[in-house]
């Protein structure tokens, strides 16, 4: 025999508190249809890639905390070798990044469109972005590896090492994802009917470019 | 969902100009509590857009923006009151 197992508490909540539980409150307020357009509240992609962009946060979050906290207590060795970073590198990553995400929204918007074929090229625009910071991290590594510095050399190096290669690998996964993407887009896989692949694929992007608008200021410019 | 390509467009440009006057504090070598409030009201603003917008969790509910611009406050708290932290010592 069928019974109703809904909570009548969560019902309660849900009916009082509908936005916040991301519900849709035309079926929950009544079986007819609204007078009014209702607002649905989605999120765009899966919910899963949504638990792990969380995670990711989390993890940041921490690490800056940590990097933070740190400096605190080596205030004038952070001043001294911070000072020698490339703050320009910084700054032309950080476009090269959101011009990446802002290539990937109109990749997005693109698809929403069913303009497949501009899809795919917005994303080609995108991965030339990431490549473009790759290359940028690349040079300031390679040239801050001739002066000496490594994960040993001194507390701020080795936050400055750890912090931007955690991120640089996030970088190499989201192009791996827009490449991934790029493929799907130039087969027409992404319409109006279903969005959920690119849009997924979209939410870990901003994430990376999310994380760095906070690196930035912090490691580069704070002192 | 996503916006229109126009807005998405002048809200990248913002995003450039935001990362040029970052960029030229450092450069500038400024520094005290109220740099650090300014790169930090900066970056949330930053932080914001790529969420409300880029992300599209404008349109998500309500539990998700709360979660992600509360996480970028909430960071920047912590740097705030570790480099007070530092000033006092």
């Amino acid at each position: 025999m069928l019974r109703d197992t809904t909570c009548p508490e969560s019902r309660l909540v849900a009916l009082r508190f509908p936005r916040l539980m991301g519900m849709n409150t035309r079926s929950l307020a009544s079986p007819l249809p609204a007078r009014h357009p209702v607002t649905e509240y989605r999120l765009a992609g899966d919910l899963a890639i949504w638990f792990f962009i969380l995670a990711e946060l989390l993890a940041f979050g921490v690490f800056f905390a940590a990097y933070a906290f740190t400096r605190a207590n080596h205030i004038e060795l952070f001043n001294a070798e911070q000072h020698a970073l490339h703050r320009g590198a910084g700054a032309i990553n950080t476009a090269l990044l959101l011009t990446a995400s802002y290539f990937v929204v109109r990749a997005v918007q693109a698809a929403e469109r069913s303009a497949a074929a501009i899809s795919a090229r917005w994303l080609l625009g995108a991965i030339a972005c990431g490549g473009g910071f790759v290359v940028v991290k690349l040079i300031e590594y390679s040239a801050a590896f001739e002066e000496g510095v490594s994960l040993s050399s001194s507390p701020f190096h080795m936050f400055y090492l750890s912090l931007t290669f955690f991120h640089f690998m996030h970088v190499i996964l989201g192009m791996v994802i827009l490449a991934a993407l790029w493929q799907g887009a130039r087969k027409g896989r992404y319409h109006p009917g279903d969005m959920n692949g690119i849009e997924t694929g979209a939410a870990y992007w901003h994430m990376v470019d999310l994380v760095w608008l906070i690196l930035f200021p912090l490691v580069y410019v704070i002192h | 969902m996503h916006g229109t390509p126009r807005r998405t467009t002048l809200l990248w440009a913002a995003l450039l100009v935001a990362t040029l006057l970052t960029w030229w504090v450092g450069e500038d070598g400024a520094t005290g509590p109220a740099i650090v409030a300014l790169l930090a009201v900066i970056s949330i603003v930053k932080g914001s857009i790529i969420i409300l917008d880029f992300m599209a969790l404008r349109h998500a509910p309500l539990m998700w923006r709360l979660i992600t611009l509360g996480w970028i406050s909430l960071v920047w708290v912590l740097i705030g009151l570790a480099y007070w932290k530092g000033l006092s010592q």
